[in-house]
């Protein structure tokens, strides 16, 4: 069958922001999509909240929509744009979500719009558990015992004949949000309540636990013809219980006979089938008992997924790309193996190596939670990692994490040679628990068990792990005995030491573990490698174990004979990447990555990518010529340098990653081109970077160093309350504090952080109610263009990140904005910047701060691109390989007539106890963004975008802080002549009603019911402005914060923020929001 | 302890032995199935060849009972990445070391099989020569030039049984292990000539409910008619087709007589006995993953294979029809007899291992043998 004709628009559904269990892999999978679609000819819709997504780039759709994804925006974009196809399945939960609500108010009905990939029926199937169950049972595939419950006496119905340990997952949610293992009725019944109300549906299925069962994905797709195939098996290392997002993942299955293997394949084959996802590709995940191989179908996901990204990395096969061509109507053996090129997708790959996956946690952003995994997954990005054993891939993929893992590092053990120290009952003790309750270092408490003379029998009793992993930990510590043990060895450098250092290196030992284990420096260690050639090989991914030939070359490395590298004599430049996503550094630097490899494409340089994150664009085979999927580790890379010699590498692009490794690089004789090593170095240093300001007469706020107790209190007694204090060399915010007086310093400085000579600790002014801006700047030694500059909605104080910003500046005086540029220009110059530079200033009183210089590309550079339509990063790219400014016809800024507003979406959902207050540690894990004509209206698509359920009527419940409360009379005022109620605690009420607004009282926690909490839970409250300041008050408040979030109530914690949303609110009573997209802002008719 | 590859075109490799110490030589051959080497090793298809698999890490799940096509390995020898010494699986009674020691199976393990399995794809199969005895690389290419290779021996005699035997056993199920068929009524009697057949054709002929008599690969055809059967299966086995002319003079003999259903060798000496021709692949298909689209049906099933040699679809005279063809080369994978009831496959549906997409197959024959009773 030929592609459909008669379907010639189709509307493709993005994901939104990047949230824990939807990040970047759906900008993956929807850019495949768009790209596929495109190339077929079909005029491509697109609807897609996230500017920092590939896919919304405007050349990737014919028309692009950054606007909310919901239903009621889906249903207008519909209406205005009268598509002929819906494709719901490339863009995650969130997609397929609004895709149905959409069906099922009649609206695709209405207009003629059909659900390709999946249709309405199936998706129902796939995802209702009660029909999914029913299915299962209609086709013999077993699932576990299990029962539905809608309320809490159905709930205490159902557990009576399902047991415990016992799951409870609620219905609709993403993630598994609100789920959880019960152990006893107490938590069930707290889990149980919490599921309903997280349901959309008010639904939970209280699920038999197959806790400690093995637990297995596979990747499958169909097609119209009824051609299915699998793509990848995955076993997880982690048993059942784990949140497979949270597990750790293998491929290809390791521990099934090809007997058990082909009972998961006929399953899946029925299961697709039975369900009727007509074509694309299919998750599904079954648990099987390892005493007797009983297999228990756990779910399917009737659309792309995290997994699938994964299964597309680890095996070559573009599963989104190909699904996007099945939902117009092609066969799988009507469409080319790009690697290959002569077979065809209609074949199952096989692979010859093995890929592991390890997710990252931010636990240490969230010190309230349990860091415990459970059935809710937590993590926020993940790393994968491809060797030719397991304990090469496994090693490899823990260095490509960056937490300071450079492989099994003892947490209990100082030196190599104290592994046999007796361990004291409450090491003991400890260690038993870290292995029992999943965690998110339990790798490195198994290393440590297994030093410790452990059985594997007893871990296994413990974690529930295959022993076959367990045994492959086993022989990595062996061979970390015997490393250490035959030290001496490397005095003689005999044959005997050629073949240790070989083999610990096809073990996957990485140059800095050994390093460690030997007492040498990694520089030695890379010297005995150089001085012995034993040097990586890299193999390609080709889908089919070497059976054709890969005209792709996708590779990673391994301690083999033979290298399929081949590199050309081209001119090329390289670009790292940045790693597993996560909090602080995310999609934004993929997008950069990418953008780079394009500008440089078009200026016919060869493009080499590295990088180790499977969810991301960037890792795409089809997105630069070359791809090495690798550790982006000194050691890392300097092989891959040597192995391709590129005339330039980039490292500015992927964040924090690849500028950590930039001044050794240099070092090495690595070609770094854009800013240098050292003017990066300039900004990030100090007192260097204090002598740049004084050179430059601009002003920071006050600061010092502390490196004692004494000091920090002199210094904060010098410049005045309150101060910002945190440790030197940090990221995204970690352990920075606001504090007041020298009670919370003491405080501070007790608990958060110890000043020493080695770690001081920073202190700067804070700048209370000021202002916060964020400038990125485009240079090329001699030019400077200013890219964008953006006011930020709250005040400083909140990290960057995580505040919300306007583009164009809402508020600031023309003077202030050209002094701005000025400083900008005369910056950028001063460290002769190449490429890009984001700058952040704080505005007070008619003054500007400078408050941090980054000669790099920042997380603002795609929103600033999508809200100029100039690409930021593809013209430094170009300006990096050469060309400059000039040459490319960039000059003056370019300031929208449109506003755009970006909004930061926080995780706190996810993490139970948290409290939702903003400070300057970055908690958010992605972005929205909203355009329109005027601020309000564009603030209030960015709250949609976020999630946020914005009132139009109703009571607003209002807590502030005394200094707030004069600001807030303005915008109250204001939302209460707009129809709104207002209810608030004494304080505030009484402040309100001498101000002229009628303010209802209620009362706060601590005095009594019913309080505003109990107003929050019985819905009474539509929105609340909270604001506090203090320990005690910040404390007394968290219930009022937490159940709004809980409750789905739209919370604002700032002035700013409160002001911006009265404006918001006022803009949507006015007129309803209307859609447009991105093309029609860039070149307005 | 050392061990050495050697092939016939100068390339060695050095690795570490595995499985019986010893030397020996065969056709280098390389098999993509990421699962199924106890299957693989005991398919007697594999005689005269020495196997290379391309997934690493094999011997994970250990050896069990149950998992066999045969009564031991035929194959010359077996080539892995890592071979697993602690393999985990509840149906697992020992590691692959150890039942290739007590097969007495030489193998090799610790070289660069992906490097390898390049060289044959671009320098074709070719006999080499594993040695754990002779570690000299001169002598053992040497030795690897003289070695026989696939091309005109007759292999299926090493492999056939001696004496006919009747077989109840039927499909493997989780928990229950395989069926057992004796006493119940089965309808149609078919005799299976061995030629090497893999035992999970024979399970699959019982579960489909077949009276089935194996009889040597040299029976004659007229032997085969006394037996009154209601079909006769030929099965795989191992090398070349073409110097098997008693095999090939018997199904001519039996054409038209009694329906015939034939797998990968049977289906070579099928289409020789229909007029056809057949040659060496450069590399064979062997592998778990093989695209064939039926044309009846219009799907794509994912196939198991084994062979290294396929049938010339020119050579086929106007009384034959490929009904199967292989996506990746477009080589005959099917072929029917347009007059007389007679069918066969290149690959197999029996799977054991692999995929099992193609077990329709079997109704197929069942079919056929039900139209021509009537």
């Amino acid at each position: 069958m030929p592609k459909r004709t008669d379907i010639k628009k189709i509307l493709i559904i993005g994901a939104g922001p990047i949230i824990i269990g939807q990040a970047c892999e759906f900008d993956y999978s929807g850019t495949q999509a768009c790209k596929a679609l495109k190339e077929e000819g079909y005029e491509v819709v697109l609807l897609n909240s996230n500017p920092a997504t590939i896919m919304t780039d405007p050349d990737f759709a014919d028309r692009t929509y950054v606007e909310p994804v919901n239903p009621v925006v889906l249903s207008r974009i519909i209406e205005k744009e009268k598509p002929d196809a819906l494709l719901p399945t490339l863009g995650g939960q969130t997609a397929l979500n609004t895709a149905v609500a959409v069906a099922e108010a009649g609206i695709l009905e209405k207009h003629g719009v059909e659900l390709i990939g999946a249709r309405l029926g199936p998706i129902k199937k796939a995802e209702d558990r009660t029909l999914f169950k029913q299915a299962m049972e209609k086709i013999g595939v077993a699932v576990p015992r299990s029962g539905l419950a809608h309320s809490y006496k159905e709930a205490m119905e159902v557990i009576d004949h399902v047991g415990f340990p016992a799951i409870i997952r609620p219905s609709f949610t993403l993630g598994g949000t609100g789920g959880g293992i019960a152990y006893n009725l107490e938590e069930y019944e707290r889990m149980a309540i919490a599921g309903i109300e997280a349901s959309p549906t008010n639904e939970v299925l209280v699920e038999e636990s197959v806790i400690g069962w093995k637990e297995y994905e596979l990747e499958v797709m169909r097609d119209m013809a009824d051609n299915v195939v699998i793509i990848c098996s995955i076993e997880n290392f982690d048993a059942m219980g784990v949140h497979t997002g949270d597990s750790i993942t293998v491929a290809p299955a390791q521990t099934l006979t090809d007997k058990e293997y082909q009972i998961l394949r006929d399953a899946s084959l029925k299961i697709i089938r039975e369900i009727g996802v007509d074509t694309g590709g299919s998750n599904i995940q079954f648990g099987v008992n390892p005493k007797d191989g009983r297999l228990v179908v756990i779910e399917m996901n009737p659309r792309v997924s995290r997994s699938s990204a994964l299964a597309s990395k680890a095996t070559g096969f573009p599963i989104a790309k190909i699904a996007a061509k099945l939902s117009v109507g092609y066969r799988l053996d009507e469409i080319p193996n790009d690697i290959t090129r002569e077979t065809l997708a209609s074949f199952e790959p096989t692979i010859d190596y093995v890929v592991t996956k390890v997710p990252r946690f931010t636990f240490e952003k969230f010190p309230q939670a349990e860091a415990h995994l459970t059935t809710q997954m937590k993590s926020v990005g993940e790393a994968m990692s491809i060797g030719r054993t397991f304990k090469e891939s496994l090693q490899k993929a823990l260095r490509s994490m960056e937490i300071g893992s450079h492989g099994f590092e003892s947490r209990l053990f100082e030196k190599p040679g104290d592994y046999r120290r007796t361990l004291t009952q409450g090491e003991l003790d400890e260690l038993r628990t870290n292995l029992r309750v999943p965690n998110c270092d339990r790798m490195w408490h198994l290393g440590d068990a297994i030093r410790a003379g452990f059985s594997i029998d007893e871990i296994y009793q413990l974690t529930g792990i295959d022993p076959w992993f367990l045994r492959n930990i086993e022989q990595i510590i062996e061979m970390e005995s015997l490393l250490v043990t035959q030290k001496k060895l490397m005095a003689a450098g005999d044959q005997q030491f050629v073949d240790l250092l070989r083999n610990a290196k096809q073990y996957g030992f990485s140059d800095k573990r050994l390093a460690f284990l030997w007492e040498v420096t990694e520089k030695d260690v890379r010297e005995l490698r150089q001085k012995y050639e034993v040097r990586p090989v890299y193999k390609r991914v080709d889908t089919c174990g070497a059976e054709f030939e890969a005209f792709t070359p996708y590779l990673y490395s391994t301690y083999e004979t033979e290298c399929e590298a081949e590199p050309t004599d081209k001119r090329k430049i390289m670009i790292l990447g940045g790693g597993p996503n996560r909090i602080g550094q995310g999609i934004e630097f993929d997008y950069c990555c990418v953008h780079g490899v394009f500008a440089l494409t078009d200026a016919g340089f060869e493009t080499i990518m590295v990088n180790c994150n499977p969810e991301t664009v960037s890792t795409d085979y089809d997105t630069s010529d070359r791809l090495y999927f690798e550790p982006l580790t000194l050691e890392d890379v300097l092989e891959i340098v040597a192995t391709e010699k590129p005339e330039g590498v980039i490292v500015q692009y992927g964040g924090q990653t690849p500028l950590k490794l930039a001044v050794e690089l240099e070092k090495a004789g690595v070609p770094i081109i854009g800013t240098s090593p050292d003017a990066i170095d300039r900004a990030e240093d100090r007192e260097r970077f204090q002598a740049l300001l004084h050179k430059l007469n601009l002003k920071q706020p006050e600061n010092g160093i502390a490196r004692s107790f004494d000091e920090a209190e002199k210094i904060a007694g010098r410049i005045g309350y309150p101060v910002v204090v945190r440790p030197s060399y940090v990221l995204g915010g970690r352990a920075m504090e606001i504090v007041y007086d020298i009670e919370q310093l003491r405080r501070y400085m007790k608990f958060a952080v110890q000043a020493s000579p080695e770690h001081p600790i920073l202190i700067d002014k804070f700048l209370q109610d000021a202002i916060e801006i964020d400038v990125d700047a485009l240079a090329d030694g001699t030019e400077v263009v200013i890219g964008g500059i953006m006011q930020h909605i709250e005040e400083a104080g909140i990290h960057s990140g995580d505040s919300a910003c306007a583009l164009p500046p809402y508020s600031l005086p023309d003077e202030i904005i050209a002094e701005i540029r000025r400083q900008t220009i005369a910056l950028a110059l001063e460290l002769k910047v190449v490429g890009l530079m984001n700058i952040q200033f704080a505005v007070k009183g008619g003054t500007i701060y400078l408050i941090e210089v980054n000669p790099r590309a920042s997380r603002t550079v795609p929103f600033v691109s999508k809200a100029t339509g100039r690409q930021l990063a593809q013209i430094a790219a170009k300006v990096m390989a050469g060309q400059s400014l000039a040459e490319q016809g960039v000059a003056g800024d370019i300031i929208p007539e449109h506003v755009s507003v970006k909004e930061a979406v926080f995780p706190f959902v996810k993490f139970p106890g948290v409290d939702t207050l903003l400070g300057p540690e970055m908690k958010s894990t992605g972005e929205v963004m909203g355009i329109d004509m005027d601020f309000g209206k564009a603030f209030a698509k960015a709250q949609l975008g976020a999630g946020v359920k914005l009132p139009t009527s109703g009571k607003i419940f209002i807590s502030v802080k005394d200094s707030d409360k004069e600001h807030i009379v303005e915008p109250v005022l204001k939302l209460a002549n707009a129809g709104f109620k207002i209810m608030a605690t004494a304080g505030t009420a009484k402040y309100l009603n001498e101000h002229g607004v009628i303010t209802e009282h209620v009362n706060k926690v601590k005095e009594g019911r019913p309080h505003c909490v109990d107003a929050i839970k019985s819905r009474e409250i539509c929105m609340v402005f909270n604001t506090t300041l203090g320990a005690q008050s910040v404390a007394d408040s968290f219930s009022i914060r937490r159940s709004a979030l809980m409750q789905e109530i739209a919370y604002f914690t700032t002035v700013a923020g409160i002001k911006a949303v009265t404006d918001g609110i006022l803009a949507m009573q006015r007129e309803n929001l209307d859609v447009c997209p991105l093309q029609e802002y860039y070149s307005p008719s | 302890m050392k061990a050495i590859l050697a092939l016939a075109d100068g390339k060695v490799f050095e690795g570490k032995a595995f499985g019986a110490i010893g030397e020996v030589s065969g056709e280098v051959v390389f098999n993509t199935s990421m699962t199924g080497y106890q299957e693989i090793l005991t398919d007697p298809s594999y005689c005269g060849e020495i196997v290379t698999m391309t997934y690493p890490q094999i011997g994970n799940y250990g050896i069990n009972k149950e998992d066999v096509e045969s009564c031991k390995p035929f194959l010359s020898g077996f080539i892995v990445k890592e071979s697993c010494p602690f393999p985990s699986n509840f149906r697992s009674e020992m590691s692959l070391d150890a039942y290739l020691k007590e097969n007495n199976v030489v193998g090799i393990e610790g070289i660069d099989t992906r490097a390898l399995v390049r060289h044959i794809r671009t320098k074709g199969a070719q006999v080499g020569i594993i040695s754990s005895v002779d570690t000299d690389p001169q002598s053992l290419i040497e030795k690897a030039k003289q070695a026989p290779g696939l091309v005109g021996r007759d292999l299926v005699k090493k492999v056939t049984c001696d004496s006919a035997y009747e077989t109840s056993e039927g499909v493997w199920t989780l928990g229950e292990g395989y069926a057992d068929a004796t006493g119940k009524e089965r309808n149609y009697k078919v005799v299976a000539y061995d030629f090497g057949i893999k035992r999970n054709i024979l399970r699959n002929l019982v579960s489909a409910g077949c009276d089935v008599t194996v009889v040597p690969a040299s029976t004659s055809a007229e032997d085969v008619l006394v037996m009154n059967p209601d079909g006769v299966f030929l099965s795989n086995g191992p090398g070349d087709p073409e110097p098997i002319k008693y095999a090939q003079e018997n199904i001519a003999k039996l054409l038209g007589k009694v329906p015939l259903f034939g797998i990968c060798l049977g289906h070579q000496l099928m289409s020789i006995a229909f007029g056809g021709k057949t040659y060496k692949l450069k590399f064979g298909h062997r592998g778990g993953n093989q695209p064939v689209l039926d044309y009846q049906r219009q799907q794509v099933e994912i196939t198991s294979q084994n062979h290294g040699f396929a049938v010339d679809s020119d050579s086929l005279g106007d009384h034959v029809e490929v009904t199967h063809i292989n996506l990746n080369d477009n080589t005959v994978e099917g072929v029917r007899h347009t007059e007389y009831p007679a069918f066969s496959v290149q690959y197999h549906p029996e799977a054991s291992p692999g995929p099992h997409d193609a077990q329709y197959l079997f109704a197929r024959f069942i079919e056929l043998m039900a139209n021509h009773k009537n």
